[in-house]
């Protein structure tokens, strides 16, 4: 069983209107058991819808979304996923540790249980120091990193971020890079990765998925097999090469239509 | 500490202005092509200050009571029909703000006549409220002519404030399958207590007003209201008395501000300017 299932998916705004939109049209896409996919495509392309749609955030004008089996909207009210946006969105009027306790809250665990949950996530991120901390104490990085613990509170099987790092510096989305497949590797969840960044795209990615505008479709789906991922793997021949057929893939370049 | 003295610093500027011209005003006025610009500087318009501090501490009438005690107890029973308007009102807008921030409809139908009904003049509408003769004390009518003005500021600083969310917190709480109430409780509250202060706070000059307007308007006795037009009849033969009245009604609005002030202390604690750990 998949971890995400869309197919035959159109998503059409303000249908039957003057501005009426077709900002996806007829995407498959399928993501495997613990498989990390990047969409990656120019603003526009519909990778942020195809990633609500996933989300159950909007519904989609035709074609179906099964998240590990059931349908988007069953997995969303089960909190079958975590996810995480390009701000961090933290509540500024709770500490560190509240905001991490947030979902395990409206799922009614108990106080000590959430607490206990809530640190450890922390600790996953490096941040249990901070736990006392509000938000505003601290830099876009860290409260990145609190969005991330968060998404992972309750150990969802699988993880949607909307460019998470987009607003970040080079040095600190590394690290972030870094810390997230770590994150992932230990806790074997699927991930679905919205970025604008090729170079992020590939070095976190078991597959990169190639996305363009008007109507927003998929043209491309690349595997990637780098040996490691690690500041070695950034320097790597077999890096360099999926970067270039990504790259390639978005200006539209003859597809070798791969796997 | 610095703060009481830029109160007092701020008594000392009004009393120095109010001495000040009435030392280089004309006592007649000042009257240009027939229009008078400048308003008499005799005692019997301005009184000096030290009179009206010295008529508090005397009888009211003959052997009466001294005018500062009759002053502070007209205060107090104010107070009361003020707080009460303003806990009504506060609680009506705040209803409606969530019925608005739920509804779009109700935002579109209702939020017109709640801006309409600040501009009826609140004496044409005091007179009809105590014309209803329900069977309830003078002062819960006065309480309600309170609250009429008091819910204003309320509904529209809270509905701005439930609004307030970005997006992506609204669909954080969609992810975790919460539904309108608990995005109402957990997100859309919290996020509106900003807005929601400084809203209580024109509330509760609001409801002084009110107060102090439905006393006149319906006749209601042991008012600060009432008491300014009963002294204000004795302008001419004793001036610094009305002054008296009108002191504590603006000590009034004062204590009123004070205290919604102090609700607000525990709920922002954390919100003021905090320091940012760069890691």
């Amino acid at each position: 069983m998949s971890a995400v299932e869309v197919s035959g998916v159109t998503k059409v705004f303000n249908q039957g209107r003057t501005d009426e939109v077709v900002a996806l049209s007829d995407v498959d896409l399928s993501v495997g058991q613990g498989e990390f996919v990047s969409l990656i495509g120019p603003s526009g392309c519909g990778k942020s819808t195809l990633l609500r749609l996933i989300a159950d955030l909007i519904a989609p004008s035709t074609g179906t979304v099964t998240v590990a089996g059931k349908t988007a909207g069953a997995a969303r009210k089960e909190q079958a996923y975590g996810i995480a946006f390009q701000q961090a969105g933290l509540f500024e009027w709770r500490t560190v540790l509240k905001n991490v306790e947030l979902p395990l809250e409206l799922r009614g665990m108990s106080r000590a249980e959430r607490k206990d949950k809530a640190s450890e996530m922390l600790a996953l991120v490096g941040l249990e120091e901070f736990a006392g901390h509000y938000p505003a104490q601290l830099s876009g990085g860290m409260q990145q990193r609190v969005a991330i613990a968060r998404a992972l509170a309750v150990q969802p099987p699988l993880l949607l971020m909307d460019e998470p790092f987009g607003a970040l510096d080079e040095m600190t989305r590394e690290r972030l890079q870094s810390e997230l497949l770590a994150i992932c590797a230990t806790t074997g969840t699927s991930t679905v990765f919205v970025t604008h960044s090729i170079s992020e795209a590939v070095f976190l990615s078991n597959r990169v998925v190639v996305m363009s505008a008007r109507p927003g479709r998929i043209t491309a789906s690349i595997p990637i097999s780098l040996e490691s991922r690690d500041e070695a793997a950034r320097q790597s021949p077999a890096y360099f090469e999926s970067v270039t057929s990504v790259r390639q893939a978005l200006r539209g370049a003859p597809l070798k239509s791969a796997s | 500490m610095k703060k009481l003295l830029y109160v007092l610093l701020g008594l000392a500027v009004v009393a120095a202005l109010w001495e000040g011209y009435k030392l280089v005003g004309n006592p007649e006025g000042t009257v240009l092509f027939g229009v008078r610009v400048l308003p008499r500087a005799d005692d019997l318009s301005m009184p000096h200050l030290w009179t009206v501090v010295e008529r508090l501490g005397r009888p009211e009438l003959t052997g009466g009571r001294p005018v500062w005690i009759v002053v502070v107890q007209a205060c107090l029973f104010t107070l009361g029909i003020t707080a009460a308007g303003f806990v009504i009102g506060a609680f009506v807008g705040l209803l409606l703000a969530v019925a608005m921030q739920r509804f779009r409809i109700v935002e579109r139908g209702l939020l017109p006549y709640v801006i309409l009904s600040q501009t009826v003049p609140l004496v044409a509408l005091a007179p009809l409220v105590a014309g209803w003769n329900v069977l309830w004390p003078d002062w819960m009518t006065v309480s309600l002519i309170a609250a009429y003005l008091a819910f204003f500021p309320v509904a529209v600083g809270m509905l701005r404030g439930l609004q307030s969310p970005a997006s992506a917190g609204v669909e954080l709480m969609r992810s975790y399958a919460a539904g309108w109430w608990r995005t109402l409780v957990k997100l859309r509250f919290p996020a509106s207590l900003p807005y929601l202060f400084p809203a209580l706070r024109l509330a509760g000059a609001a409801a002084v007003v009110g107060a102090v307007v439905g006393e006149i308007s319906t006749g209601t006795r042991g008012g600060i209201g009432r008491l300014i037009i009963e002294y204000s009849r004795e302008a001419t033969s004793d001036p610094a008395k009305v002054y008296t009245a009108m002191l504590g009604a603006a000590l009034l609005g004062l204590v009123v501000a004070g205290l919604v002030s102090l609700l607000e202390f525990p709920l922002m604690r954390h919100r003021r300017h905090v320091e940012v750990v760069t890691l």
